[in-house]
Parts: C-alpha cells; structure tokens; sequence
C-alpha cells in the first residue's frame, strides 16, 4: 500500500503505512535511501516519519503529477532494496532527580517505583524511527507499554540539552534546549548532534539505541571530558 | 571590510537562503523569512542572490562600517539614516568609511533586510550561512547579534551600477492581507463547519510569533477526529490547527515534524509575505488550486530572475 497527498503546492507527502511499526518504518528508510541513491534532480527535501515521507520539490521544473509518477517508480524499486544496515548507540543517563524532574510522577502514575521506572526504560533495545522536531532528535520506540504515559499538560518552556524524555509509546533526547512537552526521566551528558567540521546528529535513522544508568559523579566526569 | 554592531536591535540575525536537504537529520531549512527582498537585496549590491545578509527584526540596529561598503535595505521600511541623512529603500547606497547606519522600529511590515557588497562571511554550517536560533547553529556563532559583534565581509566588485527596484515590482510583491493557500494534507479531516471558519473569518497574529511560525488568534476552529494523527513530516507554510482551535502557520525555522493535523498550506508565492506578518497584524486566507499556486510560482521566480525587469 503507498499513498500520496499534497502537502503543498511544493511537496508531496507519501504514506507507506498508517501505524507506528517497524514494517512501515522500513518501507520509509528504504524509499529514502533509493533517493538518496539516485536522487532526482528535482528532489529538493526529504523528511522521514514513522509510516511517511514528505518529499520536497522545485515547483519551477515539475509538478505534483510527474513527482507523483516519479516516485511510484522508486518506492517500486526500492522494495526489493535489502534492509539498510543499523549501528548501535549507546547513551549513559543520570537519571537523577535534579535532571529528570518527572521521574516520581511517571513512577506514580503507574503505580510502580522510581527505579523500576528506570530499569524499564533501559531493558529494550529502541529503534530509531525518525529524526525531525529538532536537530538531531531521534524518535525512539517503542517504550514498554508499563511505562507508556501522555505528554505533560502543558510544555516546559524551556528543557535542557541532553534530557530524556518519555510521551506515549516514544522516548528521546532532547539534543538542544528548546521548549518540550514530554516527561523528563533522566539527563545525558554525550552530545546529541556535532556541530564541528564534519556536523551530524549521534544517532541515525534506523539505529538501535540502548540506555544505561550512570551516577551524578559519572555524569559530571563525562561531560567534562 | 568589516561591520560593527553597535546596537543589535531586537532580533538581528544572519541569514541566507537557508540549508535545504537535511530532513533526515531533524534540520529545517531556516534562512530569511522574507527570501524575495533578501534576494532584491543581494542583486542591488551586486551579489549572487543568495548571498549572506542581516535580518532585523521590527526594531532595527546601528552599524559602523569603519572601512566603508555598498549597502542596500528591502523589506520593512525601519526608517534608516546614514549619518543622519534618510536612506531610501531598495536602492544601493555607497557608505563612506566610518560611517554610521541607523534603524528605527518598524513603519509597516515585520522584517528588514540589511545587504552588503561582498556579503556577509561566516563560517557554513551543512552548507549555509543561516542562523538556526533554537539549536545554536549557523549563522554568526549561531546567535542573534549582539552589540561589539565585529562581522567580516567579503570583497566587493569595483563597479557598481546605480539601479533601483521598479515601482510595479514593489507593487506586484508587496504584503497583502490575504495570504493564499492550497489545501493541506488533513484538509478533508475537517468539518465544512470549520472550513468555513477558517476562511470566512480574519485572524490575529499574537506576540507569540517568531520564525519557528505565526501563531493567530480568532475564531474557534473545530478539530473533532483530525486532532489525534500519527506524526509526520511539516512544510515550511503548513497550517496546523492545535487541539485548542487556533492555527499555527510554520515559519521558516520550523519543526520538521509534527503532529497537529493541517488545513492548508501557504502557496510558495505567499511564503515571503507570510514572513512580513507582525504581532496584532490581521490576515485572512484564500483558498486556490494547486495549478493555479504552481503558476504564481513560475511568474514570480521569473521575474526574480529577470534583472530586465526587475530594476530601472
């Protein structure tokens, strides 16, 4: 199944799926790589989701219906693409009470504790669905249903660099400070996206990403170094 | 060749066209909200379009060029002076060393384009010059300027032809009330109730608004079951409506991805009036084709790159 919708007069969204599952994640992942592959010279951006793709184009050489076209053809190709190669990125996290501020609550309104809530969410091996939001922000999933809780009524203003968060059935990092919604568990000190010479974020689409606990005394050592 | 801040303004930044490619990072594009009087900007000093330039936000900033530069400002009209002399808009002016530039607060639209032979140089990030404010990247050391900010420019051509935009170009390109937009990827989640609310009444834009997006105010738009959808990818322009009923217009610093279900979207010839729009300013929307939005982009773009007609 692949749909395609206008999501402006300049780009196209396509849907490979209409659930948050690997099977439609991967279907995205490889569309992506088969345009980055061989990208056609209209192709202006691409921004992956969990089931979705929406594809940018130059409005001054075509128009939807040949993009549409276009990409029928490379969603057929890519389907016979193997699955793309996945590394796997480790992140310490202090899951102190000064850096995850809604620990106890998310532990309350679960009814278990906090360091149960903490050896939850660092059993299973997430998988990086997609980067969007901000730089380098990596949509983890899926979290043990145990932990799965809403976003927090209303958004911090302001969330520091580094946090991990929790809302609904994701998690991730917040690699920048910005405002955020979702419920703070725990902070890390390794940086989520280089800005140096060669800039990228730590974690790709379609990496495996494990947490592991580390003390405040760990947590200040590795943010020194 | 160097600028020096000596005030910043409010919200004074450096920005280009933007860094366009890097979705699959979680990077939007950002550069000038305003990308047609930056590009005007550029071409009147004699720069490639999409050269660097600053951008001042509703209240604009003084600069000393201690070693002189051409200059030309487009956009919003900040009332400048150059040592004390009024400085016409969308022309070139010839700055001699030492001499200082000075803006005011806003006489019509949100943003001022300051343009410099030569360009303004800093160091690329993913291949762009712009200023990602939320993430600290780009631009010059990824910040909004600051008073003492010394910035390099590049070198200028020797020649130098006196041109100015045409009045029928200012005219054709000028802001407008009524932004024009193409239906979005949920339009048809929506009621025709809420349709109707959406463009038969006028919003607000609040105080909240910056360049991650327009937030307005106005009528109660209805979201029933298109509140609830699975997160995906945003365009520049999209109009999200929030669970509260409001609609949030994405501007070019946007979040790449989100999960508020859209109405509409901005068409590409509107994209630059939407980045003029200023607190308490009051729009409307108008609903067309994607043929007809496809067409206004192509006589834009072509007239953008017409010089023959661009300048007398």
């Amino acid at each position: 199944m692949v749909r395609f919708r206008a999501a402006s007069d300049q780009a196209v969204l396509v849907y490979l799926g209409d659930e948050i599952a690997l099977a439609a994640n991967e279907r995205v992942l490889k569309l992506l790589r088969s345009l980055e592959k061989k990208p056609p010279k209209w192709l202006r951006n691409v921004q992956p989701a969990y089931c979705s793709l929406l594809v940018t184009f130059d409005a001054w050489q075509v128009a939807h219906e040949e993009v549409v076209g276009a990409l029928r053809e490379y969603e057929a190709r890519s389907e016979k693409m193997r699955a793309t190669k996945r590394k796997t990125v480790k992140i310490p996290v202090c899951y102190d009470e000064e850096f995850g501020p809604d620990l106890r609550e998310v532990a309350a309104l679960r009814g278990t504790t906090p360091e149960q809530v903490i050896q939850l969410h660092c059993s299973p091996i997430y998988h990086a669905y997609f980067l969007g939001f901000a730089p380098g922000f990596a949509y983890l999933g899926d979290l043990p249903e145990a932990l799965a809780t809403p976003r927090r009524e209303s958004p911090r203003r302001r969330v520091s660099a580094g946090s991990v968060g929790i809302a609904g059935k994701q998690t991730a990092v917040y690699p920048f400070a910005t405002p955020g919604g979702w419920r703070l568990l725990g902070r890390t000190p390794t940086k989520m996206f280089r800005a140096g010479r060669i800039p990228g974020p730590l974690i790709s689409i379609g990496d495996a990403v494990k947490f592991h606990p580390i003390s405040r005394e760990e947590f200040f050592e590795l943010e020194r170094a | 060749m160097t600028l020096v801040v000596e005030k910043p303004g409010l919200l004074t930044t450096v920005q280009d066209l933007g860094r366009s490619g890097y979705g699959q990072l979680g990077v939007s594009p950002s550069g000038a909200a305003d990308s047609v009087a930056m590009r005007l900007g550029n071409l009147l000093v004699g720069n490639p379009a999409g050269a660097a330039v600053l951008e001042m936000t509703l209240l604009g900033g003084s600069f000393l060029f201690p070693e002189g530069a051409v200059i030309a400002l487009t956009g919003a009209d900040f009332g400048a002076s150059l040592d004390g002399c009024a400085v016409e808009m969308w022309t070139p002016h010839v700055v001699k060393p030492g001499m200082k530039l000075v803006l005011g607060g806003t006489k019509n639209y949100a943003r001022c384009y300051l343009a410099v032979a030569g360009g303004i140089r800093v160091a690329l990030f993913l291949g762009s010059a712009a200023t990602h404010l939320m993430s600290g990247l780009g631009g010059f050391q990824g910040r909004a300027l600051r008073k003492g900010d010394v910035l390099e420019l590049g070198p200028r051509k020797k020649r130098m032809e006196p041109k100015k935009v045409s009045q029928a170009v200012l005219l054709h390109l000028k802001p407008r009330q009524k932004l024009r937009v193409t239906d979005g990827p949920q339009s048809e989640l929506f009621s025709e109730e809420a349709k109707q609310a959406f463009f038969g009444e006028a919003f607000r834009v609040s105080e909240e608004s910056d360049r991650l997006g327009v937030r307005l105010e106005g009528v109660n738009i209805p979201v029933y079951g298109a509140g609830e959808m699975i997160t995906e990818g945003v365009t520049l322009g999209a109009v999200q409506i929030t669970p509260s009923g409001q609609p949030i217009v994405l501007g070019v610093e946007q979040q790449t991805a989100g999960g508020y279900p859209k109405i509409a979207n901005v068409i590409g010839a509107d994209l630059h009036r939407l980045g003029q729009l200023r607190p308490r300013d009051e729009i409307r929307f108008q609903r067309t084709s994607l043929a007809v939005a496809r067409a206004l982009w192509i006589e834009q773009e072509r007239l953008l790159n017409n010089p023959a007609q661009l300048f007398v």
